[in-house]
């Protein structure tokens, strides 16, 4: 090594140790690093003032016991609250506004009876409980050789003697057992995936795809070749259940409509979330798509109102933009183009709903949707 | 008379007295009293006076005949109820073009929004102002809740407290609205609003929905404080703001030593 001053070639550490043992770093050079960093250990411990100071002492455990005290106070109004307040009386507060004048007492009283127990907690631990600082050293995790060989040891002859390793067959068929053991966790999660075909829930077929009864003049089901004679549904208001005429739509209309008869079907509800529809009313010069034109009558057509993305309802109509928007995650559709999305995280269109007007002057779907309902789904294809 | 002089003193005298000024005070009032503008409103009269209002304030806009221009549609067979409801919302005249005409100002007294009614209404038949039977509630509170959810919940909000459209255009707060602009509105549709027509609500639920809207209005809150009612955003908002920053006020100060 030449003796050179270049800072750049590693040199012997500069490095001497005082009589504590900690490093120094001497001053030739300053890039010179100590061999290695000592611990530094605690900062001085530094005295609270009630650790030497009685007044002081006797005046934390003064506070101490106010918050308890406050605790035990607060505890004893919400049972007065509970007692007293009657559950329709309404009281007006600042900020709250009108409120349920038992909810809100029994929730503050709660809170200040909880708060003063812990904050009394803590006051106590930081003013009066010992805080000085203590150093537990870590040991090796590792265990010593005796101590692993006698775990080993417990192990092999628990083995030996439940006879596992000389009974072939009871060690297979528990790793079967237990391995199969894992099937119902997962099927659960894979049959969730997706609707089965059948199923109420499947959003391939929906109530549109089906009819209802023709009642003949005995107020009874009419038959023909054993079979029950049934004629499509018609377009219903939501909630009352009431037929819509076409005159009934006029320019601007929104009708949130749901299929006739859907009440008289095992589950309503279930129905519901796949039939929802919306009927507008537009200016028919204004759709561009012919398709949906066909599909309408005179500007007004229908569409499921069951958005594609995650299912939400789909019913903010803008009358002056032509767009639908999805409360949920804001996916617009164009309804003047076949309710193609154009703005939001749906992927397809809403789904249209052919209408046509029957005999009586009702609306009715001739066919349910062709497309299924929805969000997509894995086997949606 | 002297019947009358001995029974001055009566103790029921005071009373009779003071109930026959009362009568006569009313009566006085109700014969001289002016007549209410909606005795006027309909004569052509109202007609005239309307026309005017809407050349001085209207026609730069909808033009001389109420035919529409390109900066405004045509106000022929829109009815009364929709002047009573932009004018008297203060939404027309426009105080400056924007995505979506807000509540202001009302601009005119209610003789001259009537008299702007009777000229727009003489222009085509469209729907005519409400009577306030139907617009000041004692409905059916649960009817018209279910049927305010299924129609002007999504985009007023279940509670009535307004909310977004796209394109910064929005959905009225309708807690302090009117019952009669209420009507009107699902009425005739203003701006993005569609039309909710006799046919589809009829005025009984009309009625009904305005009841409902009375009752939110008035009911008190179940929940404490409900921080205007707009759901997961202000809730969401004081969570993550108050409630966080109390969290780690005190976290940090449970850390802190007390010397």
């Amino acid at each position: 090594m030449t003796d050179d001053n270049d800072a750049s070639i590693p040199k012997e550490p500069a490095v001497s140790h005082d009589e504590s043992g900690r490093a120094v770093a001497t001053r030739d050079g300053e890039h010179a690093l100590p061999e290695r960093f000592e611990n530094p250990g605690l900062p001085p411990h530094v005295h609270r003032q009630g650790d030497h100071d009685e007044a002081a002492a006797k005046r934390s455990e003064r506070q101490v016991a106010a918050l308890f005290t406050i605790s035990m106070l607060a505890t004893v109004l919400f049972v007065v609250a509970y007692a007293m307040i009657g559950k329709d009386d309404d009281v007006t507060l600042p900020i709250l506004g009108k409120v349920h004048a038992l909810n809100v007492a029994l929730g503050v009283t709660l809170a200040f009876s909880l708060l003063g127990i812990g904050l009394g907690a803590i006051h106590w631990a930081k003013t009066l409980m010992s805080d000085e600082e203590v150093v537990e050293e870590r040991h090796t995790l590792r265990s010593d050789d005796e101590a692993r060989a006698g775990a080993i040891k417990v192990l092999t002859d628990g083995a030996e003697s439940a006879q596992i390793n000389r009974r072939p067959l009871i060690k297979y068929t528990l790793g079967g057992a237990l391995g199969l053991f894992a099937i119902p966790l997962g099927l659960q999660l894979v049959g969730g995936l997706g609707p089965f075909k059948g199923d109420v829930n499947d959003l391939r077929t929906t109530l549109w795809d089906t009819g209802v009864p023709v009642l003949g003049a005995n107020g009874k089901p009419e038959m023909k070749n054993g079979k029950v004679v049934t004629r499509p549904r018609r377009l219903m208001r939501d909630p009352e259940g009431t037929a819509i005429r076409l005159s009934d739509v006029t320019l601007g209309s929104v009708f949130h409509v749901l299929p006739e008869g859907i009440n008289n079907t095992p589950e309503p509800s279930n129905e519901k979330v796949k039939a929802a529809v919306i009927l507008i009313s537009l200016q028919e010069n204004k759709i561009k798509s012919a398709r949906e034109r066909d599909w309408g009558l005179d500007g007004v057509v229908a569409f499921s109102k069951i958005c594609t993305h995650v299912g939400c309802s789909v019913g903010l109509y803008e009358q002056t933009t032509h767009h639908l928007l999805c409360p949920c995650h804001q996916s617009t559709f164009d309804v003047t183009e076949d309710c193609k999305v154009i703005f939001g995280p749906a992927k397809r269109p809403l789904p249209q709903l052919k209408i046509e007007v029957d005999d009586d002057g009702y609306l009715y779907a001739p066919h349910g949707f062709e497309q299924p309902v929805g969000p997509s789904f894995w086997e949606r294809g | 008379m002297s019947s009358l002089v001995a029974r001055r003193r009566h103790p029921a005298a005071i009373a009779i007295v003071l109930l026959l000024g009362l009568i006569l005070t009313g009566g006085l009032y109700a014969a001289f009293a002016p007549k209410d503008a909606d005795a006027a409103a309909t004569s052509s009269q109202a007609v005239a006076a309307g026309h005017k209002l809407f050349l001085s304030n209207c026609a730069t806009c909808h033009g001389v005949n109420a035919t529409g221009t390109d900066a405004a549609p045509s106000l022929v067979g829109v009815g009364a109820a929709a002047v009573d409801f932009q004018v008297g919302t203060g939404r027309m005249p426009l105080a400056n073009p924007g995505v979506q005409a807000e509540r202001g100002k009302v601009q005119f007294n209610s003789t001259e929004i009537s008299q702007l009614s009777a000229y727009v209404a003489s222009l085509g038949t469209g729907p005519s102002i409400p009577s306030s039977s139907l617009t000041s509630g004692g409905g059916d509170i649960a009817k018209g809740g279910e049927l305010f959810r299924v129609n002007c919940a999504m985009c007023h909000n279940f509670a009535g407290s307004g909310g977004a459209l796209t394109r910064g255009k929005f959905a009225p707060n309708l807690m302090d609205v009117s019952g009669r602009h209420i009507y009107e509105a699902m009425l005739t549709g203003p701006q993005s609003m569609p039309v909710f027509n006799n046919s589809n609500l009829s005025p009984q639920d009309k009625k009904d929905i305005i009841s409902f809207l009375m009752n939110v209005k008035t009911e008190a809150s179940p929940g404490g404080w409900s921080m205007g009612n707009l759901g997961p955003v202000t809730e969401g908002l004081f969570a993550w703001t108050i409630g966080i920053g109390m969290l780690i006020f005190i976290a940090v100060w449970l850390g802190k030593k007390a010397a």
